[in-house]
Parts: C-alpha cells; sequence; structure tokens
C-alpha cells in the first residue's frame, strides 16, 4: 500500500468531496493496461494525480478509480505514449462539474 | 445527428471557443458549438485573471453584463524561501479607471454568460456532447465531426479545434503531438470563500478593487512552478502550478505542495478562517512559441490552449486564447465571403493574421525561455529565492555586525551558491531569453 499522508495533511477525498460529479457508473473513461509489475510511468501516476485516482494494491499493481477525476489529462501526458493507459473524455454531461472553475 | 450541414463547426465553450463561435455567428454564419460539459464552463478551469481589452474587441460593451469579480489594482511578485517573502510591489490608482484593464473573474460564470452571448448571436450551442473524433474523406480534408450522441456525425466547411489543452480530436486525426510532459505545467487550486469586508481588510481594498498576487521560489521545491492567489468578491482564488516532467522527476504530489503554500506564513493568514468550496485541477501549455503545432489544414484550424497559444512568462492565457478563436473566425468569414473553399492553401490567412498579431509577436520574443527555466529550475526557484531572502534579512536585521561585513558575506554567499561564472552566465542567459 501507498503510505499514508502525513498527518497534517487534509486527505485529498476531502478536498474532492467539495466537488460535484456526475459519476458514468460501469464506464470509466480511464483504464489501466492489465500488467504484473508496474512501468516507473504508471507508479508516477501515484503520485503526480491531484484526484489520486491511481493507487497500488495488495498485489503491487496500480489501479485506477476515475469517480473523483478532475480530467485534467496529467496521467494522458505520461502514460498514454507508453500504453500504459486508456485516455478519453467522459460522455457527454458525465464527470466533473466545476461550480466555479 | 442533425442532418443540415453548418458553416463551422467549434469543438469547446472555452475562451477560444465561444469568441471563434461569436465572431462567425455575429457575420451571419451558420455555426454549431459542441460543449461536452454540462453548461459552458463546467470543464473549465483558471485562475483567472481577464483582460479587457482582448474581449472588448469581441463584446464592445462586455462591462455592462458580464460576470465580474474585482478590477486589479495592485498586483505583487513575491520572492519566497520557507519562512519570509522579498516582493515586488505595484499598485496604482490609475487602475481605478472607468473602463478597468483587468479583471478578476470565475470562469464557470463567465463563461455562462460569453456562451450566452453566443447563442444570441445565432449560433447553435450543445452542451453534454463529446466530439469522438474527425470525420476526413480519404483525402483527409475535415467534413465534420463524430459525436457521442445517437447516429453522431455532424457536418461542416471547417472545424474550429477549440479543445483546450488536452484537444483528443486533433491528436487522434494525427494533425498534432499530445503535450509533451515538459511543455505543460499541472496547476492545482481551491476556491477559498470569506466576506467580502474580510477580504477587502486584509487586502486593503475599497469596494470592488482587487489584488493579485504571483509568487515563486521555494514553494516550488526547486521545480519550474509558480503560486498564485487572486481576490474575487466573496472568495480568494489560490493555486500552484509545476511543470508535469519535474512534477514526475520528484514525486512530490500537487495537492502536497498545495497544502505546503497554504501553510507559508505570508499565505495563512490571507486565507485564515477561510470555507473551502472547490479543488479543481488543469494543465497550462507552458512550451510557449516552440511547441505550437501546424495550426491549420483541409477544413480545420486550432485555436487556444489546444494550438499551445499561452505566454507562461506573463501569465497570460484567455486573453490569447479569445484573439486567437476571434482571429480565426475573421479569416474563416472572409474565406467564406470570397466564395472560396476551405482548404489548407486559404486557412493560412488564419497563421498569417496570427503573425501580425500580438499572440504570436509575444509568444515569438519568449521562445528560449521555457527551456532556460526548465534547465535552470534549481537556481531559478530554489538557489536565488534562498540568497535573497537571506540577503534582505542581513540588510534589514541590526545587531551590531558592521554593513561591510554583512556586504562581504552576502557576496560570498551568492559565490558560494553559484560560483561568479554561474552568476553571469544566469544573468545572462536570462537576458538573452528575455529579448
Amino acid at each position: 500500500m501507498v503510505e499514508p499522508p502525513k498527518v497534517d495533511e487534509p486527505r485529498v477525498e476531502d478536498k474532492l468531496f467539495q466537488n460535484r460529479y456526475l459519476v458514468d457508473a460501469g464506464r470509466p473513461h480511464v483504464k489501466i493496461r492489465a500488467h504484473i509489475e508496474p512501468s516507473p510511468e504508471l507508479l508516477a501516476l501515484i503520485k503526480i494525480c491531484p484526484a489520486r485516482c491511481y493507487e497500488l494494491n495488495a498485489k503491487g499493481q496500480v489501479e485506477v478509480a476515475p469517480d473523483g477525476c478532475m480530467e485534467c489529462g496529467t496521467c494522458r501526458v505520461i502514460a498514454e505514449p507508453t500504453g500504459d493507459i486508456e485516455w478519453g473524455y467522459p460522455r457527454g454531461g458525465y464527470g466533473v462539474l466545476f461550480k466555479f472553475g | 445527428m442533425i442532418e443540415e450541414k453548418f458553416d463551422a463547426i467549434v469543438i469547446g465553450a472555452g475562451m477560444a471557443g465561444n469568441a471563434a463561435a461569436l465572431t462567425m455567428a455575429k457575420r451571419g454564419m451558420k455555426v454549431l458549438q459542441l460543449e461536452r460539459g454540462e453548461y459552458p464552463g463546467s470543464k473549465n478551469v483558471q485562475g483567472a485573471i481577464l483582460y479587457a481589452d482582448m474581449l472588448e474587441k469581441i463584446v464592445p460593451d462586455f462591462r455592462e453584463e458580464a460576470p465580474l469579480e474585482r478590477h486589479i489594482v495592485e498586483q505583487r511578485f513575491w520572492m519566497m524561501n520557507d519562512t519570509s517573502h522579498v516582493g515586488l510591489q505595484y499598485r496604482s490608482d490609475d487602475f481605478n479607471e472607468e473602463r478597468p484593464n483587468r479583471y478578476t473573474i470565475v470562469r464557470a460564470q463567465f463563461d455562462k454568460w460569453f456562451s450566452k452571448e453566443v447563442q444570441k448571436a445565432g449560433a447553435l450551442v450543445l452542451c453534454e456532447t463529446t466530439a469522438i473524433e474527425l470525420v476526413q474523406n480519404p483525402q483527409g480534408k475535415v467534413m465534420g465531426v463524430r459525436t457521442d450522441r445517437k447516429g453522431g456525425e455532424v457536418h461542416a466547411d471547417v472545424v474550429v479545434l477549440a479543445e483546450g489543452v488536452n484537444g483528443l480530436l486533433g491528436t487522434r486525426a494525427g494533425l498534432r503531438e499530445r503535450p509533451a510532459p515538459e511543455n505543460v505545467a499541472l496547476a492545482v487550486k481551491e476556491m477559498h470563500f470569506l466576506p467580502r469586508e474580510t477580504i477587502e481588510a486584509r487586502f486593503n481594498l475599497n469596494g470592488d478593487e482587487g489584488v493579485v498576487i504571483e509568487a515563486a521560489g521555494t514553494i516550488s521545491k526547486g521545480m519550474t512552478g509558480v503560486g498564485f492567489i487572486y481576490t474575487n468578491k466573496e472568495s480568494i482564488s489560490i493555486g500552484l502550478g509545476c511543470l508535469v516532467s519535474d512534477l514526475k522527476a520528484t514525486g512530490q504530489t500537487p495537492y502536497g505542495l498545495l497544502e505546503a503554500f497554504k501553510r507559508h506564513p505570508s499565505v495563512a493568514r490571507l486565507i485564515e478562517g477561510s470555507e473551502v468550496k472547490e479543488y479543481a485541477a488543469h494543465l497550462i501549455p507552458e512550451g510557449g512559441y516552440n511547441a505550437i503545432p501546424q495550426l491549420y489544414g483541409d477544413g480545420w484550424v486550432v485555436v487556444g490552449d489546444a494550438a499551445q497559444l499561452n505566454n507562461a512568462v506573463h501569465r497570460e492565457g484567455s486573453n490569447l486564447a479569445m484573439t486567437s478563436g476571434r482571429i480565426a473566425g475573421e479569416a474563416i468569414f472572409q474565406i467564406k465571403s470570397r466564395k472560396e473553399p476551405m482548404t489548407a492553401d486559404n486557412l493560412k490567412l488564419y497563421r498569417k493574421m496570427l503573425d501580425d498579431s500580438f499572440v504570436m509577436k509575444d509568444l515569438k520574443k519568449y521562445k528560449d525561455m521555457p527551456a532556460l527555466l526548465h534547465t535552470s529550475s534549481k537556481n531559478f526557484f530554489l538557489t536565488y529565492p534562498e540568497l535573497i531572502a537571506k540577503a534582505m534579512q542581513t540588510y534589514v536585521r541590526v545587531d551590531g555586525v558592521p554593513k561591510l561585513d554583512k556586504e562581504k558575506a552576502t557576496v560570498k554567499s551568492f559565490k558560494s551558491a553559484r560560483s561568479l561564472t554561474g552568476l553571469v552566465g544566469d544573468a545572462f542567459r536570462f537576458a538573452r531569453a528575455w529579448r
């Protein structure tokens, strides 16, 4: 597991809780290629994703849960060229809905 | 989905897309605009500062209706170390003018208003519609787009790609590359709400006056990056962005950096007691002139962030987006008026008009700056802020040490940190990139 954030750091989940989302259940817009050992690019996403959508599972593989995704595209820039992820936009109307932006 | 053919399809209802759609619709063209968000603005993120001049050229009387927050009377630049900041502050009552030059805005609200102007001009705006790919004929000419709606193809003479920094349509069609990690910054931002009197007291403001702060230094931990604090009417936009390649190399988390920025003693007092209502993230094109892709082809043009049109040195983006959108719209209208086809040869006019505008002139001026800041990021974002802060403290602290000794110590600390050739070299490289 990834080490938990320091005590004085608010959790990213609490930050995302402020945001409005319309989740397209069962149709994730980001997918990870099946792997045994994660590539350095996939591992980098665990730290860099501002919504912390990427986590290591118990088997040491990287998993994605894009429900809190803010559609910034950082993971696309890093891990799409290596084929590690498939990246698209959510269907029209779904995903994050910024009230202020 | 829609049988009729349009003169133009605009992808995206951000600054560039709205400017393009409005420019063409006002001239009587049949325009379809597609936006994947629930409403225009719901997918858009910016700091955000609005430059009046560029919007005036599109909506001359925008001040009467547009949702504006505060007109900016003061700009602060902070160079920070961990406990202090050295600041440059420019405040002028000249900015309390009848038609102010710069405003802070809230993008979701502003974009809704901008889109209403587009609709009033007669464009058809379809929200909740994601464009999936460009439709091209066997010769590669763009004929329209495929969307995620039922029977989702729509056709037009020309497609304006205002799809933002992550423009998928252009890259999927092979018209341009996806942005490289060293050419985009990841910025995270929070909206902190406070009573307007509190904001006005803390930032020394009267009425709708506003302050913006741009901050650099140890807050980016040696990476190429800056923080910002913008005052709105009843909220403060606070954020920080660093190059994606730097974040990847260091393993720093964007929210960790933002939290540290918020905890800095110079910042914490400004946002104390606030209620956070949104957390957003967005990529910012930082590659400058050298990262600009091909801007036109048979049946298409690309504008705004999708075309990497952002002036990172001056923190200008939405005005370049608006201007490129407007110019694209004007070029397309000229070609249509001559009853000529939307070929690459004809659409070259857009590039030519853009070259003649401040957009390309400014980007060309700073074409070497991104590379310089990237290769020397530790010097510019870590070493110098520390040295300057230390020099300032030595200078102002009165402790019985003779002034001459203080000066010698400061010069020595600069030389030992960067060496004389390093200092002269950095100054020379910076001056050359600035010129």
